[in-house]
């Protein structure tokens, strides 16, 4: 059943420390906003519990990018729209770009934000397994200041996060050294557009001379958490790139991923694409004139 | 039981004109449009941000206004397919709309325009992949894609280019 507006409180401080002082006050009480796109959801069909929400939306202080020689920050509150019109994380981050542009429809990527998709933690955003290949880390702020943790670290289980209920996500900071990666993506969903996905990949390698230096895969779907692929990388890191390692990382990444049976798709398949987009991956790479 | 919440004053613009909305501050700008100001070019198809036959323009950005708080609206300037045309003067997109047999039931058809809209406001001669990109969140039923996708184009060309 649909929610009753009246049951709602909604506010907007329309400052960063005013959020954070209300959120401080009564911790665990006030639901962040910023685009809606999932929050409405719920609440339209009358799923999100009666309550206090604060909106986070167009805050300045959120939707801001700083970039410097060392590293690109993205506010939280930052839309799919600004991430994908954004020169700098079109050249260095293109995992980043095309996932951002694969989100859901073109209203929808005016809305959505990067840090929304964060916290909302669900497995299958697109979004998330480029943040863990680009080794991102998250900023945390809250009235008791502000810290500084591996993107790695922040989802604990099935839409559970470390983050404190007193604490906003307040950028994305994403470190410049994937130049000369070799980068490869892929979304495997019912339709090409507004699809959720059954499995997406993001992955990055160094191959130098035959031999891959530096792998780094992440899957989305196919876990409790976007999933980094330690067990896959292993197999594939100092290997040299050609069929029989192709054939191994498919192998290792059967294994490691952990998928369930749900609406969009099943364990068995899940499981068999997981292993085809990280053999695609490797073979991708093995024929592309441009690798290193 | 919970107690009923206050409503709120709401200022902005809609379809260039300034209106002052009392209303729950999470109440979708979609039935603020559609129940308070009788503005009902915007339909309720799904209502959970994937069929895009809610679509509006917010400061000229196109949204499914079944996904906005009224709050988050304040302030803002929001067009809808009734703001247009220019009185009896059909906007270009709607008369590729009508000429190409772009519209069947009318259901997607608000939205489609907007979203035509905001695709032709950031790029003018859009591509054959851009226009089915930026439409694909717009959902339609009878009529099928390709007369929605020739109608775009047809308003992209510099004949039927006037704003």
């Amino acid at each position: 059943m649909r929610s009753d507006p009246a049951e709602f409180e909604l506010v907007a401080p329309g400052s960063l420390p005013a959020v954070l002082s209300l959120l401080a006050e009564q911790p665990g009480t006030w639901l962040p906003i910023a685009g809606g796109t999932d929050v409405m959801v719920l609440y339209a069909a009358g799923k999100l519990p009666a309550g206090k929400l604060v909106s986070l939306w167009n805050l300045p202080e959120l939707r801001r990018f700083d970039v410097s020689a060392r590293e690109v920050r993205i506010g939280a509150a930052a839309t799919y729209t600004d991430i994908r019109n954004h020169a700098v994380i079109g050249k260095d981050f293109p995992l980043l770009s095309t996932a951002a542009a694969w989100t859901g429809s073109i209203a929808n990527q005016n809305r959505g934000t990067l840090g929304g998709n964060i916290v909302n933690a669900s497995p299958a955003a697109d979004s998330l397994p480029a943040l863990l290949v680009y080794d991102a880390d998250l900023i945390l702020t809250s009235v008791r200041g502000e810290r500084r943790v591996s993107y790695n670290s922040f989802h604990v289980s099935y839409k559970k996060t470390i983050l404190a209920p007193d604490e906003l996500v307040l950028s994305v900071c994403l470190p410049r050294r994937f130049d000369g990666y070799f980068a490869h993506t892929r979304k495997v969903g019912a339709r090409n557009a507004q699809a959720i996905s059954k499995v997406c990949i993001a992955a990055l390698a160094r191959p130098n001379n035959g031999i891959v230096e530096d792998v780094r895969i992440a899957l989305g779907s196919v876990a409790p958490v976007p999933l980094r692929m330690s067990q896959t990388e292993a197999v594939i890191k100092e290997s040299a790139l050609d069929g029989a390692t192709a054939k191994r990382a498919r192998l290792a990444a059967i294994e490691e991923v952990r998928p369930i049976d749900d609406i969009r798709s099943t364990v068995a398949y899940r499981k068999a694409v997981s292993g085809n987009l990280v053999e695609e991956f490797l073979t991708r790479m093995a024929a592309s004139p441009t690798k290193a | 039981m919970t107690v009923p919440r206050q409503t709120c004053e709401i200022f902005l613009s809609i379809n260039g004109q300034q209106r002052t909305i009392c209303a729950h501050p999470m109440e979708r700008l979609l039935d603020v449009l559609r129940h308070q100001l009788a503005l009902t070019g915007a339909k309720e198809g799904c209502g959970e941000g994937e069929c895009g036959s809610c679509s509006v323009l917010i400061d000229g950005v196109l949204v499914n206004s079944c996904l906005v708080p009224i709050l988050q609206a304040s302030g803002t300037e929001i067009t809808t397919i009734e703001g247009l045309a220019q009185g009896t003067r059909l906007h270009a997109l709607q008369k590729a709309f009508l000429d190409c047999g772009g519209a069947q039931c009318g259901i997607c058809t608000p939205g489609m325009v907007l979203a035509s809209y905001h695709l032709l406001s950031r790029k003018p001669n859009p591509t054959d992949d851009e226009i089915r990109e930026f439409l694909a969140g717009n959902l339609c039923r009878c009529t099928g894609y390709a007369q929605i996708i020739e109608a775009v184009a047809q308003a992209a060309q510099p004949a039927g280019a006037e704003k």
